[in-house]
């Protein structure tokens, strides 16, 4: 645990957030008291937070708590049933879909699956928001694309078909793919998730690495302790719907929040196993 | 007798909660479909039309389906010649062979025939696809990078559904007459010449804006389902597999359907 309180606060000295934090935080995206249920199963029961500008929240909780269903919120892929989203202090909750647009241009996601467009190439899907929203020639799609893939340490994948690649390797093509139009907000869905741990840990690294060169703001929604610590600056941990509890990294460790604690300490307890083998 | 009337209550009250349930099933279908209705209609206004993306759909819904409507309407043009012959045996039923083989074609069978056969194809590839590309995010990645998926997916497919099936409905025509001649000449000793004039004098304009026309809706309402059955699916392979066989089912049905009150329109118009 020292040793992942020390990476984690190189990590951010790194990126400047613990000097960031002397600032008026400026709040990025606002969640008011959002409910939401399909059909009769309540997934968000009065959820509370706010994600500032520049930093790394990890959204935190169990399966089924309602992790991936606060981030659709965010891009207004859902609609809350009660509530208030705001997004740069503009409420978007009853937002029409065509006005959600000039939202979600703020925002990239990166899909728990990758998502990638089957029926293209890697470079297309890289490709496809710079076809869709500017009006760039080919020459420079080809550059700005060029440099996404290497960013997401890619080089010369472009010609393959999503079906040739890795889970690991789907993502980070996702995820060059989310950042092509260069987003104020990253939004990760279970970013390690069905990754073998070197993998895990290339995605964990490629994200501390974005927030350092784009100074963007993250928001990394995961039940993964280690990424969680590898990455965040905060916790959010949701539990049945609520945000129950909302701080940093430091004092999550120190927490006395019961269900918190009994998440990190069964996290902790799992990654111990195979090396008492 | 009180024991016998006890449980009709309880059955009653189930059979009018599924009642229910069902009919507000199907209400929420036909408006979920009425909106998409209105949505495509809205972007394709809105234009313009992607030139890749129609000109594959047409590929896809028309090229491709030639060899299918070609088969079967050859060969329902020669069954239609043989069982007229047989039917219309003791009235010399070869003279008629020409007219009632074109006459069916034009107006009914060719119509409906490919728009099942070629509905049933190009319904269950779009309602797969579109599932698929629902239960794997992509339509919710094509959403989060802020492009709109009707522009994008349903109206290609809607328009070249529209356009296509007129187009093959013509094909299947042509193919059904080729078809009865053939069988006419061969099997029923009636000349080619003969046949073919019994067809011009029989076939008016109106059949053909009656059959043709018809297809128009045919090709908009399946590409419509498929669609919509497409973007509502969840729950993963399974639920990819159930959005395709109610497009195929649905489709057929909306045909049919469809196919009767079209007529009664037509036949009052012309």
């Amino acid at each position: 645990m020292t040793e992942t309180a020390t990476t984690t606060d190189r990590r951010a000295l790194e990126r400047g957030t613990l000097e960031r934090r002397k600032f008026p935080r400026e709040p990025f995206v606002e969640f008011h008291d959002v409910h939401k249920a399909y059909g009769t199963k309540k997934v968000l029961r009065g959820a509370d937070l706010q994600v500032f500008r520049g930093e790394v929240l990890v959204i935190l909780g169990g399966s089924g708590s309602g992790k991936s269903v606060t981030l659709r919120h965010m891009l207004g892929l859902e609609a809350p049933d009660s509530g208030r989203v705001m997004v740069e202090e503009e409420d978007v909750t009853d937002l029409p879909e065509e006005e959600l647009y000039r939202i979600r241009k703020k925002f990239g996601m990166l899909f728990q699956s990758g998502a990638l467009f089957d029926s293209m190439t890697v470079f297309e899907n890289v490709a496809f928001p710079l076809r869709e929203h500017t009006d760039m020639s080919e020459e420079e799609i080809a550059r700005n694309v060029t440099e996404k893939l290497e960013l997401v340490n890619l080089p010369n994948t472009g010609h393959l078909m999503p079906v040739d690649l890795s889970g690991g390797m789907r993502k980070r093509v996702g995820l060059a793919r989310s950042i092509v139009l260069d987003p104020k907000v990253i939004l990760y869905d279970e970013p390690t998730t069905g990754l073998d741990p070197i993998t895990s840990q290339t995605i964990n690294d490629l994200i501390v690495d974005l927030q350092t060169k784009l100074s963007v703001t993250s928001v990394v929604v995961t039940h993964d302790i280690h990424s969680a610590f590898s990455v965040g600056d905060r916790i959010a941990f949701l539990h049945q719907g609520v945000f129950e509890w909302v701080g940093s990294m430091d004092d999550a460790r120190d927490s006395d929040h019961p269900r918190l604690r009994e998440f990190l300490k069964a996290s902790a307890v799992v990654a111990a196993q195979p090396t008492k083998k | 007798m009180s024991s016998v009337t006890e449980p009709g209550p309880g059955a009653l009250h189930q059979f009018y909660d599924r009642t229910r349930e069902r009919a507000d099933g199907a209400f929420l279908y036909v408006g979920g479909l009425s909106e998409l209705a209105g949505q495509t209609l809205q972007q394709f206004r809105r234009g313009p039309l992607e030139r890749p993306l129609l000109t594959a759909q047409l590929d896809q819904i028309g090229v491709r389906s030639l060899s299918i409507v070609i088969i079967t309407s050859a060969f329902i043009g020669m069954v239609l010649a043989l069982q007229t012959a047989y039917a219309l045996a003791d009235f010399g039923g070869k003279m008629f062979v020409g007219t009632i083989v074109s006459l069916s074609l034009v107006r009914e069978l060719a119509p409906v025939m490919m728009s099942l056969m070629v509905g049933g194809r190009v319904g269950a590839g779009m309602a797969a696809e579109l599932g698929t590309m629902k239960v794997t995010e992509q339509i919710d990645a094509l959403r989060a990078l802020a492009t709109n998926p009707v522009r994008k997916l349903v109206v290609p497919r809607v328009v070249a559904c529209t356009v296509m099936f007129p187009l093959l409905t013509v094909v299947a025509i042509a193919l059904g007459i080729f078809g009865g001649m053939v069988i006419a000449v061969t099997s029923l000793h009636v000349g080619a010449n003969e046949y073919l004039r019994s067809v011009i004098e029989a076939v008016r304009y109106n059949d053909l804006a009656s059959g043709i026309g018809k297809t128009f809706f045919f090709g908009f309402s399946i590409a419509l389902i498929a669609c919509y059955n497409g973007l509502q699916t969840t729950g993963g392979a399974d639920g990819v597999g159930r959005a395709t066989t109610q497009t195929v089912v649905t489709g057929a049905i909306t045909v049919l359907i469809m196919d009767f009150f079209l007529t009664k329109l037509f036949l009052f118009l012309f």
